[in-house]
């Protein structure tokens, strides 16, 4: 009996994973057949693929539940009942900082940004000066991170409003648009949404919402979200600041 | 087989380095800081072992399946045999139609399937006790995307600047978090930043690169980038919509039974 309920629940979220990609297979089956008319490229390879997917799929949700949710929402209660601000801000800065410093899209971001910067002539054509260009631009973006979740945490804690916050950086985004060199402008927009991960979402989002939970007088839904919001706004800033810095 | 193995084992060890430092960060605070041993410590090992794990397995199969034929599609799509201009001409940027098409429809699947998203929707449903639907905020930033990246890529046709358009969208959002019920502003606001993650990334900074060297006259390195910046931006305003849809919804039933009653 109990292995009938173990299989009927294994196969309840292999189906909810499937479902999860049914958009994907038939946006691409549609295209092949139908618009480009032409057969698959290596059929047995995708087909692979696509099981891999949605097995993945299925550990990665079962393993938030289980694991990456609880440490986030835990941490977020010890901390809080410790009461120290300053090792709260410690966390929050490490935790933002720490995921994104190894960010493998950002890394590649960074690359491709000196190969542009030092085509177009702003900075010198050696590697040498591009490697430290790319390193910089990573130590920016990581920090800003950082700083975002340090603000977002204070946010929660003061229960100040976020969408003057939000909107307050949209301005700031504005400005230095005004003033950064031209080639940077593109690359700092995308800075802001490559910065986010896979693992860093769910436990900043568990994070965000465990500690509006905890503190009194805070709504985990209208104060515990935002975190992100945070993460994505601030990088546009600093990566311009950034450009502004090196030309 | 041999070969499936060894890059499967190079992507689990790239998971696990990616993994290290939240780990190394969370160990170092309960041990040292809080000076707690972590409660449920085999549960959560065991759940981040499945994190690592179905990562690793998704990105992979991500790699042999989704990449090579979303890369393949956008090559072919913005061909100028395909579309019926002369080689190294700038055709009309109706031509492009499938393209749009395409970036639309793609967005809009990659989006359902990205993991930090499905995250996001989970937590919004437990926080707010499911009046949230996840399906319904999924589909929701789904749209958003879809429509990004319809209209990203017809900036990279054009060749029109992208500042123009963030701040265009910057203002309607602006607008929007005036009249949307509060409740839902932090959520929308995050759903921005959430769509761009594991899947859509990688495709979309292809589509983005592979458009603006087929199109004549763009330069990938400045017209290649911009996609992921639309593609974080507009999720806030349609789930900012939506949710004064809603609103809208709700308010017109309590007119409608207070109708009724009289």
């Amino acid at each position: 009996m109990r292995y009938r309920k173990f299989i009927l629940q294994l196969f309840k979220k292999l189906w909810a994973a499937v479902t999860d990609l049914v958009p994907i297979i038939v946006v691409v089956v549609f295209f092949q057949s139908v618009v480009i008319k032409q057969p698959f490229p290596e059929i047995g390879d995708v087909i692979f693929g696509i099981l891999l997917v949605i097995v993945g799929l299925m550990l990665f949700i079962e393993g938030l539940e289980i694991g990456l949710f609880p440490i986030g929402e835990t941490m977020a209660y010890a901390l809080a009942k410790k009461g120290s601000l300053l090792w709260l801000m410690i966390f929050a800065f490490a935790l933002g900082f720490s995921t994104t410093i190894a960010e493998p899209a950002l890394i590649a971001v960074a690359k491709e940004a000196s190969i542009i910067s030092s085509g177009a002539g702003l900075i010198e054509n050696n590697q040498k000066i591009m490697d430290i260009y790319a390193f910089g631009l990573r130590l920016t973006v990581a920090f800003s991170v950082g700083l975002a979740i340090v603000i977002g945490v204070l946010r929660i804690l003061k229960g100040w409003p976020l969408h003057y916050l939000i909107i307050g950086g949209y301005v700031l985004v504005m400005l230095m648009t005004l003033i950064a060199p031209k080639e940077i402008i593109g690359l700092a927009y995308d800075a802001g949404g490559v910065t986010t991960s896979t693992i860093t979402v769910p436990l900043v989002t568990a994070l965000g919402v465990g500690l509006a939970t905890v503190i009194k007088g805070r709504s985990p839904l209208l104060d515990g979200f935002g975190l992100i919001a945070f993460a994505s706004l601030l990088p546009m800033i600093f990566v311009m600041a950034y450009g502004l810095f090196w030309f | 087989m041999i070969d499936y193995l060894i890059d499967f084992a190079s992507i689990l060890v790239y998971t696990i380095r990616d993994v290290m430092p939240i780990v190394l960060l969370i160990v170092f605070f309960q041990l040292v800081v809080l000076k707690q041993p972590i409660p449920h410590l085999k549960k959560m090992i065991l759940g981040g072992v499945y994190v690592i794990l179905g990562l690793a397995l998704f990105l992979m199969g991500l790699e042999k399946a989704l990449f090579p034929v979303g890369k393949i599609m956008a090559t072919q799509l913005s061909d100028p045999a395909f579309i019926g201009a002369t080689e190294g001409e700038l055709a009309n940027w109706r031509s492009y139609y499938w393209i749009y098409i395409f970036a639309a429809l793609i967005g809009f699947a990659t989006t359902i399937a990205e993991p930090s998203l499905i995250a996001v929707a989970i937590k919004a449903d437990e926080v707010s006790a499911g009046t949230i639907n996840p399906w319904g905020l999924r589909i929701t930033v789904a749209i958003g995307v879809a429509f990004a990246l319809a209209l990203g890529t017809f900036r990279i046709v054009t060749g029109t600047p992208l500042y123009i358009y963030i701040m265009a969208g910057y203002i309607i959002v602006i607008i929007q978090t005036f009249f949307a019920p509060k409740k839902l502003i932090a959520l929308a606001y995050d759903s921005g930043g959430v769509t761009t993650s594991t899947v859509t990334v990688p495709l979309v900074a292809a589509l983005g690169l592979g458009l603006s060297s087929a199109v004549p006259g763009r330069n990938p390195a400045i017209d290649g980038f911009g996609l992921i910046a639309f593609a974080s931006l507009f999720p806030i305003i349609t789930v900012l919509g939506y949710a004064q849809f809603m609103e809208l919804k709700i308010r017109l039933l309590k007119i409608k039974t207070k109708k009724n009653a009289i």
